[in-house]
């Protein structure tokens, strides 16, 4: 019995069954207002993904075709965007720039450009993968059908490497919604900025943060599943990454 | 000149104490981390069913809840059931736990992807399975899982500024009371943003040497 793990301490043991009903009790009274930061964190995920998305694809096609010293000033915003913690771009942003400039932006929007910013930076590189396991055929293809470049990009290349993007792009998703939790620091009213407050009224951390957690697991399997209900919808029969 | 003289005397003792704490909390962390990964890994591929069935829960968990509720559970949950940990051991314990949970997948994708002829070479040579495992398999799953790991520690370097938030004052920290003091958010956090580039663009540049080094050759992805 020596050597048995602390963590199975009877006393502990006893100590949680004594505070359970307590805790559910915290739990029930909490989960309206953590439920509303719910939506909170979707707005920010689903507005940081879409600037993602609308900052990416430039980027992501710019670093396939474009000027030599074009590609290179794009790898170098992937490289700052990317090796940069959250965390300091949320700090930089907000207590930062944000006043060295005199904008006046609340939290909320500044948790949504961050996380889109470094978001883009990211998905730029899932939309450069796609495009580039496209064969090249695709392009000749439809310049030799009299396309434009951008017409071809827009009309051939994109609509394919979009759709092959969409699985790394659900990863995309799911990492962003751990990463909104981090926009707490700065008060954005998300759940685990719900969840510290309620948690400190109550002294019930344990099951709250729990309680949160459980939230953005909710969530993480409710995206992932909507965006494969979106690759199967959007499929083309007979373009799989095969057939190419 | 006032301003050299500032940062100078202040912000570069400050920073180079928070970025040893940094490092601190890197090192282990990874080194745990990947150790976790590697056993719950292996566990994963080969262990009995509800050894399996464990570890890949474990994996579940930890990937889906965000490190930073992870480490409020650590640090500020389990004080309620009696547990106190320093915040530098939450820390730490949370990014092992949670990296290791990524590199288990990493490490089993590569379990996954060495072929059957490996295994059955060993089994006809007499290796037992666990001989099997750790002198066959793995030694060659390892060299291939290699990219993802460590990538998965290029994303622990920027993730351990997470521990400011439950008052472990590392890099970040130091930046953040650097600049409540000074007023000037925007240089000091441009500084520990440089701080950390060069964090990651360092690592990545060892682990990417690394791979080169111990790549057996003859034996790269394609050919086996």
């Amino acid at each position: 019995m020596a050597g048995r793990p602390q963590l199975m301490r009877p006393s502990i043991f006893c100590e949680f069954c004594k505070r359970m009903p307590e805790s559910l009790i915290a739990i029930g009274d909490a989960l309206p207002y953590l439920l509303q930061g719910a939506l909170v964190t979707l707005t920010v995920v689903i507005g940081a993904m879409a600037l993602g998305l609308i900052l990416g694809i430039p980027l992501a096609v710019g670093q396939v075709y474009g000027h030599p010293a074009f590609r290179r000033a794009i790898g170098l915003y992937v490289w700052f965007f990317r090796g940069i913690p959250l965390l300091a771009f949320l700090f930089l942003f907000y207590f930062g720039l944000c006043t060295a400039l005199d904008i006046n932006l609340s939290a909320f929007t500044v948790a949504i450009i961050v996380l889109g910013l470094i978001s883009s930076a990211y998905q730029s590189q899932i939309f450069r993968g796609a495009i580039l396991s496209l064969s090249e055929g695709q392009f000749r293809a439809a310049r030799a059908l009299g396309m434009s470049d951008l017409k071809a990009i827009s009309f051939i290349v994109l609509p394919q490497a979009l759709r092959l993007s969409i699985p790394a792009w659900s990863n995309e998703y799911s990492i962003l919604l751990k990463d909104s939790a981090v926009t707490y620091a700065l008060g954005v009213a998300e759940i685990m900025a719900r969840a510290h407050f309620v948690a400190t009224r109550t002294y019930q951390q344990l099951p709250l943060y729990f309680t949160a957690g459980v939230i953005f697991l909710l969530l993480t399997w409710a995206g992932t599943k909507g965006l494969r209900i979106l690759e199967e919808r959007v499929r083309i029969p007979g373009y799989t990454t095969h057939g190419m | 000149m006032e301003e050299w003289l500032y940062i100078r005397t202040e912000v570069y003792p400050a920073l180079l104490k928070g970025f040893w704490v940094s490092l601190e909390l890197i090192i282990p962390s990874a080194l745990c981390g990947l150790i976790i990964g590697i056993i719950v890994g292996v566990l994963r591929v080969y262990g009995s069913r509800p050894v399996m069935a464990a570890a890949n829960t474990y994996v579940a968990l930890f990937r889906g809840i965000p490190l930073i509720v992870q480490l409020f559970i650590w640090y500020f949950g389990l004080p309620g059931i009696g547990i106190y940990l320093s915040p530098f051991a939450a820390s730490v314990l949370g990014f092992s736990l949670c990296s290791g949970a990524y590199h288990s997948e990493y490490i089993r994708g590569a379990l996954l992807s060495i072929k059957r002829g490996q295994m059955l070479a060993a089994q006809s040579l007499g290796f037992n399975k666990v001989q099997m495992i750790f002198s066959i398999i793995l030694p060659q799953a390892i060299r291939r899982a290699l990219p993802g790991c460590g990538n998965e520690i290029v994303y622990l370097i920027k993730y351990s500024s997470l521990a400011y938030m439950i008052t472990c004052i590392e890099l970040t920290g130091q930046g953040k009371i650097l600049a409540s003091n000074s007023f000037k958010y925007t240089e000091i956090f441009l500084m520990i943003g440089v701080c950390y580039l060069v964090m990651t663009s360092v690592a990545a540049l060892i682990l990417g040497r690394l791979e080169e080094r111990l790549r057996l050759p003859g034996f790269e992805h394609d050919r086996i």
